[in-house]
């Protein structure tokens, strides 16, 4: 029998490796799977490369793990915050490398990487700084019928950690307005996902039409007790 | 003779106009979404918003803030009957593959060719970030900024060319500001409209560039 819900959070997470890349879900208060971050901070994996649309708000998740010095590179379109003062100490003094991308290139990247897709060419960015790699040197450019297009890789992750709403035990997961957000293609793009839902429903318990993420895509999912969504770390000026 | 600007308020109402019965729009973080407060009642308008949601809709009154039901300023909005939820990918793929008809975004500079700078001062020590803001300014049939024309220090956001990093390539259609709506194109800037009493002379000598009528 398929049983794809784990007993517990730190159950999920124990194969966590050091030097893994983790994809985290969430765009701003929405989709965050908090609990799975707080999981991977007791679980202790080190030297991570995280991906995730922003690098933390204040001083708990994301920013936890950031501060707990167990991140090597974070891969993300918006670090700057109001509240990203870890981040921001951590970026300065050199201890954390970014790897800034446009927002749709990274949904896409991640998307790629879920599709078997070895690369492709978007018009987005072209001609400016994030037209480069790394080190400087350009992103590979084409002229496509007569419009500019660069050359961007799939992201892969040995670990994505979303959250969504209800799911079963074959891994089918829904979600819930705008937490949807980085999920879906999160889910698709890493060797393992594992998803928070506040409802498991047994096997048809989901409406097979209304099925956002099928559960090919998920490994362990985890019931996670309702709480009101944190309002945390976002400032009205941010 | 003397000239009034336009009021925050005149400019998102004066943009409105321009927004057209069943346009597709994303309205950008700060000054741009004052415009969905001006859309005329008449007018069926669909806001997009990049974290994933069509059929955006205002701010909850106080008490009905919903978490999950957030704009790209991550601030609580409503979704209006006949909205839907996407993922980023897809919300990025109307961008880019040119679904949504106009975008309205703030900026740091525009050049008279419609090049965008508004994501980065380029300032040491500042943090760079750019959300979707490479995407907007690409990928929707009209790009639109709203600005002051005139930084704080008196000196213009229209330039020939954009000493901030960019933001994208000739991609601004129309530059709508305090003082004047401008098009630009490879040709350069031609005014549309202007603040009653501002000359066409001044404007070009507010800016330093030619204006065409």
């Amino acid at each position: 029998m398929i049983n794809k819900i784990a007993r517990s959070v730190a159950d999920a997470l124990a194969d966590v490796k050091d030097g893994a890349t983790v994809m985290i879900g969430g765009f701003g208060t929405a989709g965050i799977p908090n609990e799975l971050i707080d999981g991977l901070i007791e679980q202790g994996a080190t030297d991570l490369t995280l991906v995730n649309n922003n690098a933390g708000n204040g001083e708990t998740g994301l920013a936890a793990l950031l501060m707990a010095g167990r991140v090597r590179k974070i891969i993300c379109s918006f670090p700057r915050q109001a509240d990203s003062q870890v981040f921001d100490g951590l970026y300065r003094s050199g201890k954390l490398e970014l790897e800034l991308a446009p927002q749709g290139n990274l949904a896409e990247r991640i998307r790629a990487a879920g599709a078997g897709i070895g690369a492709f060419f978007s018009p987005t960015g072209y001609g400016t700084e994030l037209a480069k790699h790394a080190d400087g040197s350009p992103k590979e450019t084409r002229v496509i019928n007569g419009k500019h297009y660069v050359l961007e890789m799939p992201i892969h992750a040995d670990l994505a950690l979303i959250k969504a709403e209800r799911g079963d035990r074959w891994g089918n997961l829904t979600y819930r307005m705008a937490a949807r957000n980085f999920g879906p293609i999160m889910a698709m793009a890493a060797k393992k996902t594992v998803a928070t839902v506040h409802e498991v429903v047994e096997l048809g318990g989901l409406d097979p039409e209304s099925v956002v993420t099928p559960g090919i895509f998920v490994h362990q999912i985890v019931q996670i007790d309702r709480v009101a969504t944190q309002a945390g770390g976002i400032k009205k000026a941010a | 003779m003397g000239y009034q600007k336009r009021s925050k308020d005149q400019l998102a109402r004066r943009v409105a106009q321009d927004i057209h019965e069943g346009a597709y729009v994303n309205l950008g973080i700060g000054m741009p979404t004052l415009v969905a407060n001006h859309i005329p009642a008449d007018r069926e308008v669909i806001l997009q918003s990049e974290n994933g949601i069509l059929g955006m809709g205002p701010a909850p009154e106080a008490g009905a803030e919903d978490y999950d039901l957030i704009n790209a300023g991550k601030l609580p909005v409503t979704l209006r009957k006949g909205g839907a939820f996407f993922h980023h990918a897809d919300s990025f793929a109307m961008m880019r593959g040119g679904h949504l008809d106009i975008c309205v975004l703030g900026a740091f500079q525009v050049s008279s060719t419609g090049d965008l700078a508004n994501w980065h001062t380029g300032e040491a020590g500042a943090i760079p970030a750019v959300g979707g803001a490479m995407d907007l300014a690409i990928g929707a049939k009209q790009t639109w900024v709203m600005m002051d024309l005139l930084t704080k220090q008196g000196v213009s956001k229209v330039v020939a060319q954009c000493s901030y990093p960019l933001t994208g390539i000739g991609c601004v259609k129309r530059i709508y500001s305090d003082l004047a709506t401008l098009e630009c194109s490879a040709e350069g800037l031609r005014l549309i409209d202007k603040v009653d009493g501002l000359e066409h002379a001044e404007l070009e000598k507010l800016i330093g560039l030619p204006i065409a009528a």
